[in-house]
């Protein structure tokens, strides 16, 4: 069967279960558009800006539909992915970026429009190719699926030169894909899960530390039932939230830089942490020689360079996450339960008294909005529910702090490399994946304003979002640096000059509301979440807020600012 | 920690951008490379890059799970870890003043070397051997005034059978 370029792109996109694609098009993509439009069971949504389409395939990946996919052109299309694609290789997203390029007789020559994408995005992808030969075409998009989604997730580039995609060949579907230089193991090593079972029983002060691997290897039920079997108080990386329930009387609540109190404390005092899809980033250690100085430490993971990377390992196990818990589940259930226990009510006790002693908190006063309220609110009225997006300061840290996710899957944000503008491209993203769900974007007023033209894309879409903005008319997460360490002088991060974001939201063709009043909060929000249609709630809140705790950059996890 | 030098012998698949894949992740980590050299294996689809390089024994763990976790890298020997032979070829020229030039050819002798270009005033020697026995004839023939150097990065084999 003779195919173009284009046609076997299309069809090869839909053989990975992908029903929706985002994209932007440009001259040397107009052959793959022009294709898409053909195919009902494939939908396209029209970005307005090549960032957004990358952030929205990444939250399409998180909220767990398939493999998310973006489309856009040479040249100034192909580089505006470069910030998305970085994010999601920080994050171990799956994604696959196609990018147009200018034809091969060209490439190197100059061309308009072109770049040399595949050097740029080398360091920032898990791997890319330049397709030059139409006849590797489609076993090259399904190696690119493949490698995005299998081992430790990553992005994938793959650039198609306007000849190739042109180019009439005889189409066969590829065989499966085998490469004999990469072939991640999934089977944790046997002895390695006898040496878990046996640390678990010699210890008396035990925590799980779970993280996006926990989520990407769907195996929060295993960390629940490990937590629940031995009596282990469980904390997670801001990219674990949800891995396990933020109301079970186990949760310590997050680790690291903004971190409970009580998790933190424990990782200070703990004798064995058991890590689990973590890659122990500086954000979540604090100064790396005082992280857990009394602990052993099991460090499971799919990939091996996570392992011994920061932080030296007793009982290091390379594997899947969910494959290797289920083998520890397994031999632990023949133990004595008592052994898997010991001392565990005292542990528990000292964790309650740091709970009790020093819990979250803010102070909700009638005059002005706190921002932690809103977010604590919100979580109550949706039920804990909502899939949660966020961008990037301390909107981001008090929506991982109050909304206490109890399920994988529900918090999606840009966490290892703190993406502004992530988080209403991901919130159309996850809507597109998830359209049953009600979606929330946790804003700031300075994130917000960096990808704002994608309300468009989910108005035009009826992808319906609900933005929630913590005005603080601040870059505040840096405002609140310079107050901390800067003598109070806060250069260039006032931004009270500000669009009305009502207005804003109107002229889009979506619905605004704002709300300057703490009685008023809860209507405000149910009023936003009701109302039909992408919808921005604008909070206006107290303008220096700051969250705690805080552990300064460089500081030990037990030497936290507290309230 | 301790730094020592190790030699790493890497298979990867012969296609474009690998070796600058390889580069990218020395130079983007901080690592830091003591020599390289690459050439095709027997199979064409391979290629053999031989790479030197110093540094503590967490950062070479580090590397070798690195390299390993690029998917154009096949295997990743650490041929530190066994015996192996190395050779590094080069070319040294060096001031051959008629006083000198009898000095000059013992040494070469010595060294099981040979002149490959001699001039007016110059030998072109080419030595080959690992690097210790390098550094053991530059010293020697430092005196003599050394003009310029090529040199390769060392190629190595493990002392064993199979690949
Ligand atoms: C693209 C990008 N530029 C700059 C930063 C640095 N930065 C981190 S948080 C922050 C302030 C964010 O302000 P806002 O969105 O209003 O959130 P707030 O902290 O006030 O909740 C800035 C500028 C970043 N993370 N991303
Ligand atoms: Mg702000």
């Amino acid at each position: 069967m003779k195919l173009t370029g284009a046609q076997i792109l299309v069809k090869m996109i839909k053989a990975q279960g992908v029903d929706t694609i985002f994209g932007y098009p440009g001259g040397a993509t107009i052959d793959i558009h022009d294709e898409i439009v053909r195919h009902d069971d494939l939908r396209h949504i029209l970005v307005r800006h090549e960032q957004g389409a990358v952030h929205a395939a990444d939250a399409y990946s998180r909220a767990h539909k398939t493999t998310g996919v973006a489309l856009v052109t040479s040249g100034p299309g192909a580089t505006n992915t470069v910030t998305g694609i970085a994010s999601a290789h920080a994050d171990s997203i799956p994604m696959v970026v196609f990018c147009g390029q200018v034809p091969t007789g060209l490439i190197g020559n100059d061309a308009f429009q072109e770049v040399d994408i595949v050097g740029i995005t080398r360091p920032c992808t898990k791997h890319n190719y330049l397709v030059k030969d139409p006849d590797k075409l489609a076993a090259t998009i399904q190696e690119a699926f493949y490698i995005a989604r299998s081992g430790r997730p990553g992005p994938v580039l793959v650039d198609l030169p306007k000849d190739i995609l042109q180019a009439e060949i005889n189409f066969q579907m590829p065989e499966e894909t085998r490469l004999r230089s990469y072939k991640p193991n999934y089977t944790p090593n046997k002895k390695q899960i006898a040496k878990v079972v046996q640390m678990v029983k010699d210890a008396r002060r035990p925590v799980i530390f779970a993280g996006g691997g926990v989520i990407s290897s769907r195996a929060s039920e295993q960390i629940t039932r490990l937590a629940q079997m031995a009596r282990i108080p469980v904390t997670t990386s801001l990219m674990g939230l949800g891995a396990f329930p933020g109301t079970d009387p186990l949760w310590l609540g997050m680790l690291g830089m903004h971190g409970t109190f009580r998790a933190n404390m424990s990782i200070g005092n703990c004798d064995l942490i058991i890590a689990v899809g973590v890659r122990f980033d500086d954000r979540v250690t604090g100064n790396i020689s005082k992280f857990a100085p009394h602990a052993a430490i099991i460090q499971i993971d799919i990939d091996p360079t996570s392992i011994h990377k920061n932080i030296p390992v007793q009982c290091p196990i390379v594997g899947d996450c969910k494959t290797t818990l289920e083998n520890i589940l397994a031999l632990m259930e023949k133990q004595n339960p008592a052994q898997l226990t010991v001392e565990r009510d005292l542990w528990l006790d000292q964790i309650d008294q740091w709970k009790q002693t020093t819990p979250l908190k803010y102070d909700q006063k009638a005059d002005i909005i706190k921002p932690q309220f809103v977010v604590e609110k919100l979580w109550e009225i949706t039920k804990g529910q909502a899939i949660i997006t966020t961008e990037v300061g301390q909107n981001q840290m008090w929506a991982a702090q109050y909304y206490h996710f109890d399920l994988p899957n529900h918090f999606i944000t840009s966490g290892g490399l703190g993406v502004m503008g992530f988080g209403l491209p991901a919130a159309i993203g996850a809507k597109a994946a998830c359209p049953d769900k009600l979606v929330v974007d946790v804003a700031g007023d300075g994130s917000i304003q960096m990808n704002i033209q994608e309300l468009m894309t989910a108005v035009e879409n009826c992808l319906d979002v609900k933005i929630v903005i913590l005005n603080n008319r601040f870059l505040g997460m840096v405002r609140q640096w310079q107050e901390f360490f800067y003598n109070r002088a806060y250069a260039c991060t006032n931004i009270e000059n500000a669009p009305d974001f009502v207005k804003l939201a109107e002229a889009y063709g979506a619905s605004g509301f704002r709300c300057t009043d703490p009685a008023c909060v809860e209507d405000t929000l149910r009023k936003g979440l009701d109302t039909p249609g992408t919808v921005i709630m604008d909070f206006v809140v107290e303008r220096e807020e700051s969250v705690y705790p805080m552990v300064p950059a460089g500081g030990a996890l037990t030497e936290m600012l507290l309230v | 920690m301790e730094t020592s030098r190790y030699l790493l012998s890497i298979l990867v698949d012969n296609e474009p951008g690998v070796l600058s894949r390889i580069a990218g992740l020395f130079s983007g980590r901080g690592f830091n490379i003591d020599s390289l050299s690459v050439a095709t294996t027997d199979d064409p689809d391979v290629s053999r890059i031989t790479m030197a390089t110093t540094c503590d024994a967490q950062i070479i763990e580090q590397i070798k799970k690195q390299l390993h976790k690029l998917i154009n890298v096949i295997t990743v020997n650490d041929l530190t870890e066994k015996k192996y032979v190395e050779r590094q070829l080069a070319l040294v020229k060096v001031h051959a003043k008629p006083e000198k030039r009898a000095e000059i050819l013992r040494i070469v002798d010595i060294f099981r070397c040979r002149v490959v270009d001699v001039g007016h005033a110059h030998y072109t020697v080419e030595i080959s051997g690992d690097s210790g026995k390098h550094q053991a004839f530059l010293s020697l023939l430092k005196p003599m005034g050394i003009i310029e150097i090529a040199s390769t990065g060392a190629i190595a084999l493990a002392r064993e059978m199979g690949k």
